[in-house]
């Protein structure tokens, strides 16, 4: 079937099995390979997408729910001042290792740093909370979206 | 085969017309469900853009109606909610994390009647009522009712649930969702409790309502730990010794992540974080 949504803020319409897994839309038809599939049962967070601007998971979507909608992957974070910042956060605080959970991450950071009051770290974890990082831990992951907050609040 | 009714009459229609078709709200459980299961091939019917499945809303009487298809996070964050029923907006946020929140359902949760479901244990204590519809009408089932068994629900062929009905809140001083799990977050309960309390003016417990998610097959009450703090003040004593009569009610099982024993003692001392 035919399906329309905004995808990184472009206008897109694909063809696919409309219940087709989001994750794999993204990955195998569309070529974005940036979200990542950990668990496949929505327990990890590595495949977070920003829908209609809200996290949700890509692997327990099918591809006909996206119609209509505004969806946001990682492949969009260098679209944008606040995007760059985010990924400079991260690199900056030395908060990737594997990589593997960082898109997730980052997506679930974004919709955070969208909000209008000023962050708290306790606001940054519980926001990270459904993300799982199974090798460098989340100190430095924290501290990177602190830091993303901080340059939000100075610019 | 995915179908997107807008309306309910359009949903019946379908039903009527693929009696074999699968009803998905949020999606959380059963896709992760049909990943494990056989590919049947059988029509999905998404729920999520029939609008008034979504509405919460006060009604005439003052109790709060909840359509079925409201997310979690839609839940933890409505201020109606917060302000009746923080022990329903509690639970609510502790279900999985942001992003399952933002996609999960209050009717889903129900539906699926798993053992550790977190919103099981409020919507028992604040006497939900639940709407089923189908094409031949409405009927309204109290919760304790509707849920069955472990993952066995009395919803019919062709019925879904339509609303859930919070009667209006009486007068509860104290209103708490507790759960621990193997971590905070994405987790899921080893034990739960949802206790709602009413308090003399002198301090003593006046009404006492307890329910543990995931100590048994289905929520559970315990008249005798509800009974014993009657005309008591809340201190640590008189709860150790409602929480002795609650170990004894409970029906835990060894699982993956906890013990029985684990779950036994986990159940009563979640009695204690009342004066924690």
């Amino acid at each position: 079937m035919k399906i329309q949504c905004n995808l990184n803020g472009t206008p897109t319409e694909f063809n696919c099995l409309p219940d087709r897994r989001v994750i794999d839309l993204l990955r195998e038809d569309l070529g974005l390979t940036g979200s990542k599939e950990g668990c496949g049962t929505g327990e990890c967070g590595a495949c977070t997408i920003l829908v209609d601007g809200l996290p949700k998971l890509a692997c327990l979507m099918l591809a006909a729910q996206l119609e209509g909608t505004q969806v946001e992957t990682v492949e969009a974070l260098q679209q944008t001042e606040q995007g760059r910042t985010l990924m400079a956060a991260f690199s900056e605080e030395g908060a990737v290792q594997c990589g593997y959970c960082i898109p997730g991450m980052e997506m679930a950071s974004l919709a955070l740093l969208r909000q209008d009051e000023p962050l708290t770290r306790e606001q940054i974890k519980e926001g990270l909370s459904g993300n799982l990082c199974r090798c460098t831990g989340y100190v430095k992951i924290v501290d990177a979206v602190e830091r993303a907050a901080r340059v939000k609040g100075e610019g | 085969m995915l179908l997107f009714p807008t309306m309910l009459t359009e949903l019946f229609n379908l039903q009527e017309q693929q009696p074999e078709a699968r009803i998905m709200a949020g999606g959380t459980d059963l896709l992760v469900a049909l990943r494990h299961g056989p590919q049947d091939g059988r029509t999905i019917i998404c729920l999520e853009r029939i609008d008034e499945l979504r509405r919460i809303d006060e009604l005439e009487d003052g109790s709060v109606s909840i359509g079925a298809t409201a997310t979690f996070s839609s839940i933890a964050r409505n201020t109606l909610l917060k302000e009746r029923y923080p022990l329903l907006t509690q639970a609510a946020a502790t279900v999985g994390g942001p992003a399952i929140r933002n996609m999960a359902s209050i009717g889903g949760n129900i539906v699926t009647a798993s053992p550790a479901a977190d919103s099981l244990p409020a919507l028992y204590l604040l006497d939900a009522l639940l709407e089923l519809r189908s094409a031949a009408g409405s009927r309204a089932v109290a919760i304790a009712e509707f849920i069955l068994g472990p993952r066995r629900t009395m919803l019919q062929p062709g019925e879904i649930i339509s609303r859930i009905i919070l009667p209006p809140a009486n007068g509860w001083s104290i209103q708490r969702f507790e759960k621990v799990g193997r971590r905070k977050s994405l987790a899921i309960a080893v034990a739960s409790l949802a206790a709602a309390l009413r308090l003399a003016a002198d301090g003593s417990v006046a009404e006492a309502r307890f329910a543990w998610g995931s100590v048994g097959p289905t929520v559970l009450r315990c008249a005798e730990a509800e009974q014993a703090l009657i005309g008591k003040p809340l201190t640590e004593e008189n709860l150790n010794a409602a929480a002795l009569l609650a170990q004894r009610a409970v029906q835990p099982i060894d699982d993956i992540r906890a013990s029985a024993d684990y779950r036994r003692s986990v159940a009563g001392n979640l009695l204690l974080r009342l004066v924690a």
